[in-house]
């Protein structure tokens, strides 16, 4: 298997972008990150989207193909490929294009997320999101989302005692990081008190522990580790990537606290990269909602089973902590057009181990960790990068 | 050879609304309706009950009771006036929900308030006729009153089954007589959200003659006066009709006293008579004898001579709530919430 | 519309029909193909089996921001419900105020209306879940 490193990246603003669509999205995010790798058209092999639901959204499928006709990729007839695994997408896409390129089939890959949320009204949307939990088994009988997460916090609590202030310190933390980012949906920082006191969604989460609706697209253009020192003198290799699956119903996990699925395809990066997670100084997180970053944080052996919630609120997952995570602000406050979530992560990971990650730089950055979760945590998928020098 | 009650099994929904919070939105004297209905409070079903939930609790409340294959049910019928579908019986979904479909029959009847004990009457002639072992006879409701409308302080939701059958009878119908006229009293034109009524009209001219010429048929027949009754139920559109029918037929308050549900719960039209009979159900004793005489509206009267008989011993009649216990299990609400769970609230079309 | 797929579950929704490994003995619901310990070595001898109904509540949320199909009810409690077989499932726990729900509360089912395909629409129906008495 060939070295693989990525050598361009881009992206959207996230937000609520009114005058924006699909399209307009995708291709910008493509465009910059293009132009960011210096390639030209006639040198990329394949494309690659992530995108949860857009014929759910925009009743649009077949985007692959969309994608690249309107990025003017049309005329050279690439092999498109449409990733579609509930939040995780974008991260399997990127894996996917890691594949093509390790496999030795193509040399360079645009690999690119996107996401149109805001076209359906707010209810609509939620319904759509709730897709990627069990629909027979769970949606159907009234589990939200949000509310199949809220049953993993309560669990959390009782087992762990983790409480609702710890969980608000992951959104605080991710306001404060978003503040810093220009392309952020929420550039505000919040307080402990705001979260609480926000309105119930699905007890014991509320407004601010969950991440919003949002439209927006990421891009990443990767090349054959060789080959991509012709391109720039940054590559940032991609070091290991695990991907796992778990049952797709909350209630048939083998325990309700742990994401097993983050658990295995955390080791699986881990022993491909040959790190251990001290090994990380920087990492993107899934935060759909807060409790889903405490048990990120545990599943990967950052932290203690259990202790996710004391260390964050102790800071040291704080920007320049003992790991710094989720420093675009995350899901939170980055925003999470679902499509776009696990490239868009990628993207943070690349500028923080080039040093262009301005006021939100992780001193000391080499090695950084993508983590996205589909559904209730049925999928997982983790990256590694290493600066390579 | 007599057929009768095998089983039997009520639901009361949690739910309920006093006159008095009907009457102060309609600026009226809720409190004086109360006393002249001789209503405390009325059920009301929560957003997710409906005449079917509360057939399927009923039926398997009644299944709960003895061990009988569910196989072995021939017919399930279920009478109602508020059934979800105009088309697509309650009677199939129930036969799924206990387990006795598919080799059976089933149907929804109406007959206003006495659709129940028409079902009780064709399953005594199915199984007497040896045709099937068990029938399933279901009269249950979510009735409507309109808004500011006296029948809205009456109006209420509950249901009772009953499993009929000649063998391992716990209550037998020695005799059942009906008498049936065409009297407009009460009615609703498909398609209309509430029901009319005739006002005074409903009492002299239909309850009371229905009620009383089938009472006096059945005396007739079975050759009886009230005096050889140790339970009486009536059908109850509230509290005074049946008290005032029992007086004239000369039965004592004390013998209608266990099955005046409606007291408590309100008319609960095709439940009523028979919420009422599992009510003297759950406390009878081998040897009691009880008369019972419904009424629907449009018009008619079905009436029964029961026997308890030494079976009643040997079923388990704590298996689920009884009948009082669910009348004291209840929530109050206010009005709006009672409109709300009634959909008498414009909702936004979707 | 949906109404195959919703006509498909009846068994399972009215009655709680799961399966029970021939192999291990471990208990599914929904019904499944495959026992997932056993995997192969299960094929052919999944038996049909009627939950009892009765179970235990391991997590619960109250939720407020409702699917249009749960507007009249929010807000509203949802719970993973351990059933004494040894299967879990989620449910909406009812006859309960939301202050009072707590793990470990034992529960039984009920059947109750889960929503319906508009005012002209099949009505679908389920178990929900209340205190046991």
């Amino acid at each position: 298997m060939r070295d693989v490193a990525v050598i361009g990246v881009g992206a959207t603003e996230f937000g609520e972008l009114w005058d924006r669509s699909f399209r307009d999205l995708g291709i910008e995010a493509g465009l910059k990150a293009i132009q960011d790798a210096k390639v030209r058209s006639e040198d990329i092999d394949a494309v690659y989207i992530g995108n949860m639901s857009a014929g759910k959204f925009i009743d649009q499928e077949h985007v692959s193909a969309l994608v690249a006709d309107y990025a003017g990729l049309a005329d050279m007839h690439l092999p498109t490929v449409r990733v579609e695994g509930g939040g995780a997408c974008g991260a399997i896409a990127l894996l996917q294009g890691r594949l093509a390129i390790a496999s030795g089939m193509h040399d360079i890959v645009v690999v690119g997320g996107a996401e149109k949320m805001t076209d359906v009204g707010e209810v609509q949307a939620a319904e759509i999101l709730s897709s990627t939990a069990d629909q027979e088994w769970e949606s159907v009988f009234g589990a939200t989302f949000a509310g199949l997460y809220a049953m993993i916090a309560r669990r959390h609590m009782h087992e762990f005692g983790t409480t609702r202030e710890q969980m608000a310190a992951v959104a605080v933390k991710n306001h404060k990081n978003g503040a810093l980012n220009p392309e952020a949906q929420f550039q505000k920082e919040i307080s402990v008190e705001t979260v609480l006191q926000a309105p119930w969604v699905a007890e014991p989460l509320g407004l601010f522990d969950c991440a919003p609706l949002s439209d927006g697209a990421a891009a990443v253009v990767l090349c054959e580790a060789q080959k991509a020192r012709k391109f720039t003198d940054a590559p940032i290799r991609i070091a290991g990537s695990g991907q796992a699956s778990d049952f797709l119903a909350l209630h048939d996990r083998r325990d309700l606290t742990t994401m097993d699925a983050t658990v295995v395809a955390g080791k699986r990066a881990f022993h491909e990269a040959r790190l251990q997670p001290k090994d990380i100084q920087v990492a993107e997180v899934h935060d759909n909602f807060t409790i889903s970053e405490i048990l990120a944080i545990e599943d990967l052996r950052f932290i203690e089973k259990g202790k996710g919630g004391p260390a964050t609120a102790e800071g040291l997952t704080a920007l320049n902590g003992k790991i710094s995570v989720n420093t675009s602000g995350g899901l939170k406050a980055r925003g999470q057009p679902v499509g776009a979530t696990g490239v868009a992560q990628a993207v943070e990971i690349v500028k923080q181990l080039r040093g262009e990650a301005g006021k939100r730089q992780v001193i000391g950055a080499r090695r950084g960790l993508t983590h996205t979760l589909g559904g209730t945590g049925a999928t997982a998928v983790v990256h590694i990068f290493e600066r390579g020098d | 050879m007599k057929s009768g009650i095998v089983s039997y099994g009520a639901y009361i929904p949690r739910y309920r609304i006093r006159p008095k919070d009907i009457g102060t939105v309609w600026g009226a004297d809720g409190e004086a309706m109360g006393r002249g209905l001789n209503i405390r409070a009325k059920s009301v079903p929560g957003p997710d009950e409906d005449v079917i939930t509360i057939s399927v609790e009923a039926a398997r409340a009644c299944m709960a009771k003895v061990d009988i294959d569910p196989t072995e049910i021939g017919a399930i019928y279920v009478g109602s006036e508020s059934h979800p579908y105009a088309v697509k019986p309650t009677a199939t979904i129930v036969a799924e929900a206990i387990g006795s479909a598919p080799v059976m029959t089933a149907a929804d009847f109406e007959f206003a308030c006495k659709a129940g004990t028409a079902a009780i009457q064709t399953t005594m002639g199915l199984t007497l006729s040896k045709m099937m072992k068990y029938g399933l006879a279901i009269g249950s409701d979510t009735s409507q009153g309109a808004p500011g409308d006296a029948l809205e302080y009456s109006a209420s939701a509950g249901g009772a089954a009953l499993l009929i059958g000649i063998d391992r009878v716990i209550a037998e119908i020695a005799h059942t007589v009906s008498y049936t006229t065409d009297t407009p009293d009460f009615w609703r034109r498909e398609g209309q959200r509430y029901p009319s009524h005739g006002g005074r009209f409903t009492g002299e001219p239909a309850y009371f003659k229905h009620v009383t010429n089938c009472a006096q048929l059945l005396f007739k027949r079975v050759g009886t006066t009230a005096e050889d009754y140790d339970y009486a139920v009536f059908h109850q559109p509230n509290g005074k009709f049946p008290v005032r029918a029992a007086k004239q037929l000369g039965f004592k308050e004390a013998q209608i006293d266990t099955g005046l549900c409606v007291r408590d719960i309100g008319n609960t039209y095709s439940g009523a008579i028979m919420v009422g009979l599992c009510a003297i159900l759950d406390e009878a004793e081998a040897g009691d004898r009880i008369f019972a005489v419904g009424y629907g509206s449009g018009a008619g009267s079905d009436g029964f001579d029961l026997t308890v008989t030494d079976e009643i011993a040997k079923i388990r009649r704590n298996a689920t709530p009884t009948t009082k216990q669910m009348i004291e299990n209840h929530v109050f609400v206010d009005y709006a919430t009672y409109a709300k769970y009634r959909g008498k609230i414009l909702m936004r079309e979707a | 519309m949906a109404v195959p797929r919703f006509w498909r579950e009846i068994q399972s929704r009215y009655n709680l029909i799961g399966t029970k490994c021939g192999n291990c003995g471990k208990v599914d619901f929904p019904p499944r193909a495959v026992c997932p310990a056993c995997g192969r070595k299960s094929i052919g001898k999944m038996q049909r089996l009627r939950l009892g109904g009765k179970g235990t509540v391991v997590t619960y949320t109250v939720i407020h921001d409702a699917p249009a199909q749960f507007e009249m009810q929010k807000p509203y409690v949802m719970g993973i419900i351990e059933m004494d077989e040894g299967v879990r499932l989620t449910s909406q726990l009812i006859d309960v105020k939301p202050e009072d729900v707590r793990i470990g509360m034992k529960v039984q089912a009920t059947f109750r209306k889960l929503g319906e395909e508009g005012a002209a629409g099949v009505i679908h129906y389920g178990y929900k879940f209340r205190p046991a008495g």
